[in-house]
């Protein structure tokens, strides 16, 4: 069963992975966006990781509706809204209990992806966020490594990608042959999951 | 309809001086005299490009006079950002809604409806009519 103190882990190691990878994030934005993309997640994550710590919310759904309000308050960029409303409605699914387990995170986090798509309108294959994230929802019932591995391969698969939402779509053609900035802090997001759990690389259990 | 509480019109752009130009324009093509309360949230609150919640809340606290606020957004963020804050209860004034329409033209359309009196559904209505103006 996946404790509050998971979903606390869960956030401080996105927060350090956004950190670490924030200039490759920018990297790829400045490419086919403006260039924010690891600046915004690095202050937004900071501000979630700071917040948990001021706040010790008491349950999983507590921790990832604190998150994702947060985010959404602090980001200033489209990012804000599209990862504070995934934090939010996936913590909003959990509800109050206490321990949650995989299938039940797998469940709420494919509500909050729904909600992402409903909010920003794009769907698979558009070289958005979505394309790491779908994939990451069909395997989290696996475990989380295997979710963290389809939503890198998602990541990836955006490369030959033309762009359907976002500044990025502007470009037109141009946006083929970049990740897609969203899609890679995305997967990032989802390879912490098994971080906070002790099973990925950083080992942190 | 006079005598009634007034629309507000909130203006949310990723740049303030943007937001606040708009409602600048809008106020002098709308009235000869006082207006509908209009008020921009535009750029972060550090005064960059992007949006701020708070800016917005501001803003909607601001204009809100019980008869509902009409959000009118530029892009990206803006758009997200505000709906991203309606989807939640109490971020927003009760009766606040997002105006699908373009941002200068909807702007005027909709402080000129709401000065003469319109309600949130007129309001909103001239907004998205704005659409419709042709240039060429």
């Amino acid at each position: 069963m996946l404790d509050t103190d998971f979903f606390r882990r869960w956030m401080t190691a996105t927060a350090s992975a956004v950190d670490r990878e924030a200039d490759r994030l920018t990297g790829l934005d400045s490419a086919i966006g403006d260039a924010d993309h690891g600046s915004n997640m690095r202050r937004g994550f900071g501000a979630v990781t700071d917040v948990l710590e001021k706040e010790s919310p008491g349950t999983p759904g507590a921790v990832l509706v604190l998150a994702g309000r947060q985010l959404i308050s602090t980001v200033g960029g489209a990012s804000g809204p599209l990862y504070g409303t995934l934090l939010r409605r996936t913590g909003k699914a959990l509800g109050d209990a206490a321990e949650v387990s995989l299938d039940e995170l797998a469940e709420a986090f494919g509500a909050g992806v729904a909600a992402v798509a409903q909010l920003g309108g794009a769907k698979a294959g558009d070289k958005t966020m979505l394309d790491a994230l779908l994939p990451a929802v069909e395997a989290l019932g696996e475990s989380v490594g295997a979710a963290g591995d389809a939503a890198l391969a998602g990541a990836l698969a955006t490369v030959p990608l033309r762009a359907r939402k976002g500044r990025a779509s502007y470009l037109g053609e141009r946006s083929i042959g970049h990740e897609d900035p969203g899609a890679a802090s995305a997967a990032l997001l989802v390879a912490a999951l098994a971080e906070a759990a002790g099973t990925g690389d950083g080992g942190r259990a | 309809m006079s005598g009634q509480a007034q629309v507000g019109i909130v203006l949310v752009s990723h740049s303030g001086p943007v937001a606040e130009a708009v409602a600048e324009l809008a106020r002098g093509l709308a009235a000869g005299g006082a207006t509908a309360p209009v008020a921009a949230a535009g750029g972060t609150s550090a005064g960059g490009l992007g949006t701020s919640t708070d800016l917005i809340a501001a803003a909607a606290g601001e204009v809100d006079r019980g008869a509902g606020v009409a959000l009118l957004v530029d892009l990206g963020s803006a758009v997200l950002t505000v709906k991203a804050m309606l989807a939640e209860d109490g971020e927003l004034p009760g009766g606040a809604r997002l105006v699908d329409a373009p941002f200068v033209e909807g702007a005027v359309a909709a402080l000129v409806t709401a000065s003469a009196g319109g309600d949130l559904d007129a309001v909103e209505a001239a907004a998205t009519d704005a659409y419709g103006y042709r240039k060429v």
